[in-house]
């Protein structure tokens, strides 16, 4: 069997209440609140980047097992925040934990580049490529001052190490769905991204994540009662909800996978973050089904089950998700501006 | 070893002199010790320059070489070099100095010190003052030299109980003694409250805990002692001339409390002159940040460990006190041109002993010591001076 | 633009890698290729030595200054810390704020962003230390 051997994620410790942002804009604090189902979003502090970032994730992975660098034979980093234009992240993972004769490159599918990532490295186990690899989705966005994206672009990460033994929690099968759907972009040498409004829902998050998760539950003869945990992709705090309606799954099974109403979009970090939640609590024989979304724009879908194995896990090795999002120090938005490089920097 | 005097001596005011060049600087102190002196250039046999980094601030290497060269001495093809131990570059050159003399190899020797500090902004001086620390492990990880000043002002702080008002006394009293010293950088009093109250650098370090950026230079001519009274009637002998070492890192020492190259300097220093601390009649150490110079009086046998403040609080380091401190205006009043400043304390001890310091003369002074330090007390050079 | 002489210390800086000397079994960091101790004895046998990124703070600074590359994050604060492997570190605290940073407290090392050659050049990253948050909840539960 493959699937995920450890996991591990990580979100900064600073977080902006959306009505502080609102209060910036002369928005009502209603709007993003209840509008848009989120409360407050992480931020990276000044000396955090994606990279950061993944390596906090794969450290806090790496706790709970240890798995020797030379036995990592994949990296792949999945973000739309990646430190360089040129310059992988997933080089920089290799030096970190010292897997210098892996397969390593960076994959950028907007907020679908984490679950792309795991998808390579399960591919490369179930073919007895290699034995172990490391699947990353990390990002710190960032959204136009003003927009209604700034009160959900935020900053966090996880590490999933995939492989053949001692599996936690087997992928039974993964499937994905892409079309040409150009929801939200943003081209060469801009700063901020720009995105089609309305658009960005039905044609985008909810055809994308409704035709993936179908596929994938048709394939593998599933219906939304077998599963005990949903984690959807999770732009606000209300899409996952809806479409999770529109499918069938109830609030039950979203709750512990939703985390965007207190930490806001971590993008590649999303719906594995999500996934990260659910496996802090989750026991054996529980199934899971985790469908990520990535504008431009695609959707890949997992079905999970987690295995006996869980129970000699040490999943106490490093920080749960929720216990994460509970240690927050919340800042204004001047340091926030400060924080996210906003504020033009003067000449050093 | 044959003993060695100090037949002149001249530096000039500390400040910031956008008209001077460092050449200037250095070429303008040297003439005033031969002045001193009574000699001519061509008299002397050897150049010692200490300079920590006019590389950084304004370009130049070569330093030994450029002073000669502006000195009107490059064909008379004089050896000249420059010593280097960061801000204790002067007292380290004058070392190198009275070697040259107390081996035979030299007679007339002239040590200068200097240093062009304000051709550059703030915070590139701050950086290259951090040469002095460890680059690659202490500054690359945002240390700063007053931030490992200060960590050591914390560190002393949580082991004796110091308070900031209590180490502020110390700057007071520099300040005090600039007034009565017109070469000073700075000649104005200042308040407990002014300098409690000043900007902060390094928490606690305030503006006034840190000595300034100053441009200046000093020198002095060295002679064998037998011959001294040739050149002048009040030749001064140096009694000791110590340097030792230690971790260039905060983080390598066992403590950050005292400070092992000051310990055994000034060991040394005392044993090579035969004197105590009882025997010293006024200072000059080193108080680029004051708890650098706190810990220096301790070091040197001044005071116990964890009780140096005492001598500022009981009134001693006045320049009518038991312990006459820095009556130049030490560091931090009269200025602190890195390389020149080694050279510059022994300038100071010098008039006194001639009874030559004016408005500020500590009455009957017949022995001084100047402690000069390189980082964060990581070098220590030592002499002790003598009427003779 | 500054290559070499940041890469060739990224390992020890990414994970905090020093030596121990096998003749006295000291530890020390950054990494030395010759015991202070043993002086040539150890010469070519330092091994290398990574530490738990454990530590309490021993002594600590706010800086207010303005510092090439570090300009955008003043007021910072920067710490010697103790760690039980034996060797003090020097390093940046982060995620707290000022007033909360004493003497003794238990900190833990994070790999971040320490600073960059100017915008066009690399990204030099290494430790810093935030407090350890389980610890100190452990302290004051007991």
């Amino acid at each position: 069997m493959v699937g995920i051997v450890t996991y591990g994620s990580y979100i900064p410790i600073y977080r902006i209440k959306t009505a502080e942002i609102a209060r910036m804009w002369g928005d009502k604090p209603e709007y993003p609140e209840k509008g848009l189902g989120i409360l407050s979003k992480s931020v990276p502090g000044y000396d955090e980047d994606a990279a950061t970032i993944a390596v906090e994730a794969l450290r806090n992975a790496l706790k709970r097992k240890k798995i020797p660098g030379d036995k990592i034979g994949a990296i792949f980093v999945g973000s739309e925040s990646h430190p360089y234009a040129v310059k992988p992240t997933a080089s920089l993972i290799a030096e970190v934990v010292g897997a210098y004769k892996a397969h390593a490159a960076d994959l950028e599918f907007a907020c679908k580049a984490g679950t792309a990532a795991m998808q390579n490295v399960y591919g490369m186990v179930k073919a007895g490529m290699i034995e172990y690899g490391i699947a990353i989705g990390t990002d710190t966005s960032q959204g136009q001052p003003g927009d209604a994206l700034d009160y959900s672009a935020s900053a966090g990460g996880t590490a999933f190490i995939i492989g053949k033994d001692e599996v936690i929690a087997e992928i039974n099968d993964t499937v994905s769905y892409v079309t040409d759907t150009p929801d939200f972009w943003r081209r060469e040498g801009q700063r901020y991204p720009s995105h089609g409004g309305r658009f960005t829902g039905e044609p985008a998050y909810f055809k994308h994540i409704i035709s993936a998760a179908k596929i994938l539950m048709e394939k593998v003869g599933t219906s939304p009662q077998d599963y005990n945990y949903v984690v959807f992709h999770q732009p606000n705090g209300k899409f996952p909800y809806r479409v999770g309606k529109r499918l069938g799954f109830t609030k039950d099974q979203i709750k512990q996978g939703l985390l965007t109403p207190y930490i806001g979009n971590t993008y590649s970090g999303a719906t594995p973050t999500g996934l990260s939640a659910v496996l802090d609590v989750a026991k054996p024989g529980d199934r899971i089904l985790a469908v990520s979304f990535g504008s431009g724009a695609g959707s890949d879908a997992f079905d999970i089950t987690v295995t006996d194995e869980m129970e000699n896990f040490n999943r106490d090795a490093a920080p749960k998700v929720w216990d994460m999002i509970k240690r927050a120090k919340y800042v204004d938005y001047a340091m926030y501006l400060k924080f996210r490089g906003m504020i033009v920097e003067v000449n050093e | 070893m044959r003993e060695v005097a100090i037949i002149g001596a001249g530096e000039t005011k500390y400040g910031e002199h956008w008209e001077k060049s460092l050449r200037d600087l250095a070429v303008e102190a040297g003439l005033k010790a031969l002045e001193d002196a009574g000699i001519y250039a061509e008299d002397i046999q050897a150049i010692f320059g200490g300079n920590m980094s006019a590389g950084s601030f304004v370009g130049q290497e070569h330093v030994g070489a450029l002073i000669a060269d502006f000195a009107g001495l490059a064909e008379t093809q004089i050896p000249a070099f420059r010593v280097e131990a960061a801000c204790a570059s002067g007292a380290a050159a004058l070392h190198a100095g009275y070697l040259a003399v107390a081996s035979g190899m030299y007679d007339i020797v002239l040590v200068g010190g200097v240093e062009k500090m304000t051709d550059l902004p703030g915070e590139m001086v701050t950086d290259i003052l951090a040469g002095a620390a460890d680059r690659e492990w202490e500054v690359f990880l945002g240390a700063t030299f007053p931030a490992l000043g200060a960590m050591m002002a914390r560190r002393y702080m949580h082991e004796f109980g110091l308070t900031i008002e209590q180490l502020s006394l110390l700057p007071v009293i520099a300040h005090k003694h600039g007034t009565m010293n017109p070469d000073a950088h700075f000649q104005r009093e200042i308040t407990l409250e002014q300098v409690l109250n000043a900007p902060m650098v390094a928490d606690p370090l305030t503006i006034m805990h840190c000595s300034p950026v100053s441009d200046g230079g000093a020198a002095v001519v060295l002679a064998p002692a037998e011959i001294a009274k040739k050149y002048t009637d009040s030749p001064i002998k140096i009694a000791a001339s110590t340097i030792a070492n230690d971790y260039i890192s905060l983080h390598s020492r066992p403590s950050l409390v005292e400070s092992p190259s000051t310990i055994i300097a000034g060991k040394k220093a005392y044993k090579m002159a035969r004197k105590e601390p009882k025997d010293i009649d006024l200072v000059e150490i080193h108080d680029a940040f004051s708890i650098i110079a706190l810990e220096g009086l301790e070091d040197l046998g001044f005071a116990k460990k964890g009780e140096g403040i005492k001598l500022a609080e009981e009134g001693q380091l006045y320049y009518d006190g038991d312990l006459p401190y820095n009556v130049s205006g030490g560091l931090k009043a009269k200025g602190h041109p890195v390389g020149a400043t080694g050279v510059g304390q022994v300038v100071e001890i010098v008039k006194h002993l001639r009874n030559e310091a004016g408005k500020r003369q500590v009455p009957d002074a017949r022995v001084g010591l100047t402690h000069n330090v390189g980082g964060t007390m990581t070098t220590s050079v030592i002499h002790i001076l003598e009427v003779m | 633009m500054v290559v070499p002489r940041f890469w060739r210390e990224r390992r020890y800086r990414y994970n905090l890698i020093g030596t121990r000397c096998p003749e006295c079994g000291t530890v020390y960091f950054p990494p030395r290729n010759v015991c202070p101790k043993c002086g040539r004895k150890s010469v070519g046998k330092m091994e290398e030595f990574q530490l738990s990124g454990k530590g309490k703070i021993y002594s600590y600074t706010i800086v207010h200054q303005n510092v090439l590359g570090f300009k955008y994050q003043r007021p910072y604060v920067m710490a010697i810390i103790e760690t039980p492997e034996g060797p003090k570190v020097t390093g940046q605290i982060v995620d707290v704020e000022p007033e909360e940073v004493h003497i003794g407290m238990p900190v833990k090392a994070v790999f971040r962003r320490i600073a960059e050659d100017g915008k066009a050049g690399i990204i030099q990253y290494g430790y810093k230390f935030v407090p350890d948050w389980e610890e100190i909840e452990k302290i004051a539960q007991a």
